[in-house]
């Protein structure tokens, strides 16, 4: 699975104006529902589920990145949006540093399959640390989506 | 004396390896002092037990054969431990 393939390019903030966790959820969110991936009267049980999981065990997996995510039935196919905070969330990461880049991604239920191989094209670029110091640079959606290209094709050194 | 150990086990959650239970194998291969490495059967190389991020990688679905290898004193009771968990599927359905 390619990351091109699951981020919705409409779905992207290089440079996002949240102060909390939750409110950059809410805001990655609004992005897909605005986008048409996620339909208006699901937004705020949308966000009410992926807070809850957030809060079950933190998706700030360490270094500065958290993949908060949803798996939902009235989901059809595996979405996620991008923001990008340069001042930093706490999101109550493993490693207890703040979180500069925040992947929201949203599988459907019954596929847990789907929902396995983007969390391996997700991490296959986050656990380099080039792609996290590209992407926590990138200003503009086209800086982002260049990034996620050479990442899908293995441009970036290790 | 290092010593080292390995042991096949089949994932059996339905949901397969996702986060909570890359989490939670993440964390008991933290316990362990030596290198503790988690490969999937059908693929060469193996990666880091103790990093969430990296076995989120192996995309492993249910039914994934994995191989748990360890290394070091405690490396018998790591790999024991470990594949405990998986074919424990993780306390899930």
């Amino acid at each position: 699975m390619k990351l091109i393939d699951i981020v919705v390019q409409d779905a992207i903030a290089p440079t996002l104006a949240a102060s909390t966790r939750d409110e950059a959820i809410a805001a990655l969110m609004d992005m897909l529902v605005d986008a048409g991936k996620v339909g208006q009267s699901d937004r705020d049980e949308f966000i009410k589920a992926v807070i809850k999981r957030e809060n079950r065990g933190s998706t700030g997996f360490g270094n500065g990145v958290a993949v908060p995510h949803l798996k939902q039935a009235s989901v059809k196919t595996v979405v996620a949006a991008i923001a990008i905070c340069a001042e930093g969330i706490d999101f109550n990461a493993l490693d207890g540093n703040p979180v500069h880049s925040i992947f929201l991604l949203l599988s459907p239920e019954d596929q847990p399959e789907l929902h396995l191989e983007a969390m391996e094209a997700v991490f296959g670029s986050l656990s380099q640390e080039t792609f996290r110091r590209f992407l926590r640079q990138a200003s503009t959606v086209k800086e982002v989506v260049t990034l996620l290209t050479d990442a899908d094709t293995r441009q970036l050194s290790a | 004396m290092t010593t080292t150990a390995q042991q096949k086990v089949k994932v059996t959650n339905r949901l397969g390896l996702h986060a909570r239970p890359a989490m939670l194998l993440a964390e008991t291969a933290q316990r362990f002092g030596g290198d503790v490495t988690v490969q999937r059967a059908d693929q060469d190389n193996g990666v880091d037990a103790k990093s969430i991020m990296q076995i989120m990688m192996l995309a492993a679905t249910a039914g994934t054969e994995l191989i748990i290898a360890a290394t070091g004193d405690d490396a018998e009771a790591a790999v024991k431990e470990l594949a405990a968990l998986v074919a424990a599927g993780f306390d899930e359905a």
